[in-house]
């Protein structure tokens, strides 16, 4: 399942209301790690979708979001919760690294 | 159980991989989950790997690489080795996936790591303005003040490729010259963004949350300097990536997997060694790229002598 792509006009629906925590996945295609990473991304949602939301911005496309957020490094996973971000995760990382850094979130 | 398993999927692993491949040894090249590709997935242009005239993007470099290991019948898993046993005639090998796997031989080729600068705080900013991979992040630093620390080719090469995005882009080096190569120096030094600042090292990084700028230190005078920053990119070089194995085979004063002469073969028999994790000169990809080939041709001759 390919995660969603969110930009500034849908980001307040899907990301900053959502009820369940959403992880943003902050992206571009000139970024290697981040075509590393994101099937892994694909894998955890397939697997924890009732607990956490997995999205992606296109910091190409959306380069707004990415500066309002602070992102200086890519790939960046950010995870909201109440409009808030609660988690930063940043650079490419193995499954298992991923897994225990959402720990709080996915059990 | 395999005949070969080649851990690591840079210039020397995929080598490793084509010539065992063809050897008909049915190899397994464990890639990583995250870095597979090795170094080159993080550079732009490649301009001296023969063959190329013209020049090619390190990324699609590595992935024909890896098409030409996989034709020959290389089976390439994305997975991350995290532990080895190689002591014994049958190599263990566990993945962070959990697979285990054994082999009679083993090819390590798992390169070298950035090394950090080592300064407090390091960890904790970077990804807020400190930067690893200028490929990546330089998109970032658009109309910013920035600043490559470093004397080598890929830190002439940062500081050129970040100049596409920032207005200012200080090259800071801790002697006097530097030691990449004369093309790749000439188009920093002749670039009007980059201005280098010799014989000078970072003492201090500072901003709360985010990199804000640097103390420096002249190691010629002493002097101190404080420079407003909005990114540091750090590129000092690399470190062989050892831990797996070093424990089990032997190091080289240096760090470096210890082979034997101009071989691959490490101190452990069925274990062979190739590319930056052997390398503290060269570090090419042509040369890495050889070493792999040094790497299979040995396990060859190791594997048909037990027959």
């Amino acid at each position: 399942m390919a995660a969603k792509n969110v930009t500034t006009a849908t980001f307040q629906a899907d990301v900053l209301s959502s009820a369940k925590p959403v992880l943003v996945d902050f992206w571009a295609e000139w970024c290697g790690p981040c075509r590393m990473v994101s099937p892994i991304l694909d894998e955890i949602a397939g697997e924890h979708g009732d607990k956490i939301t997995i999205v992606k911005v296109n910091v190409d496309e959306e380069p707004a979001l990415a500066q309002q957020y602070g992102i200086t490094s890519i790939p960046a996973m950010q995870v909201f919760q109440g409009g808030e971000v609660v988690k930063s995760i940043i650079g490419a990382k193995p499954k298992p690294a991923l897994l225990a850094d959402l720990s709080s979130f996915i059990n | 159980m395999h005949e070969v398993i080649i851990i690591g999927s840079g210039p020397a692993g995929y080598t490793a991989g084509i010539y065992t491949g063809r050897a008909g040894l049915n190899p397994l090249l464990i890639a990583s989950s995250v870095e597979a590709g090795g170094e080159l997935m993080k550079t732009t242009e490649v301009e001296n790997y023969p063959g190329f005239p013209t020049g090619l993007q390190g990324p699609e470099l590595m992935d024909a690489f890896r098409a030409q290991a996989e034709r020959f019948g290389t089976e390439v898993l994305l997975d991350d080795v995290i532990e080895v046993d190689l002591k014994g005639p049958v190599k263990i090998v566990k993945t962070g996936g959990g697979k285990t796997f054994e082999a009679k031989t083993v090819i390590l080729a798992t390169g070298a790591a950035y090394r950090e600068l080592g300064l407090p705080r390091e960890k904790e900013l970077s990804g807020y303005g400190i930067s690893w991979c200028a490929t990546c992040d330089g998109f970032f630093f658009r109309e910013k003040t920035i600043a490559v620390v470093g004397g080598g080719d890929s830190a002439m090469e940062e500081a050129t490729f970040l100049t596409r995005f920032a207005s200012k882009v200080y090259l800071i080096h801790r002697r006097d010259s530097f030691k990449a190569s004369k093309i790749m120096q000439e188009r920093a030094l002749n670039n009007p963004k980059i201005e280098v600042i010799w014989n000078t090292e970072v003492s201090e990084l500072l901003g709360e949350g985010k990199l804000t700028g640097i103390k420096t230190t002249n190691l010629v005078d002493g002097t101190q300097n404080t420079l407003d920053l909005d990114g540091l990119f750090i590129a000092i070089g690399n470190d062989p990536r050892v831990w797996l194995v070093e424990n089990q085979v032997t190091l080289t004063p240096e760090k470096f997997i210890e082979v034997d002469g101009r071989s691959s073969k490490t101190s452990l028999p069925g274990v062979f060694a190739a590319g930056d994790v052997i390398d503290p000169t060269y570090r090419q990809a042509i040369t890495a790229a050889g070493s792999g080939c040094v790497a299979a041709l040995d396990a060859e001759h190791y594997l048909s002598n037990l027959k």
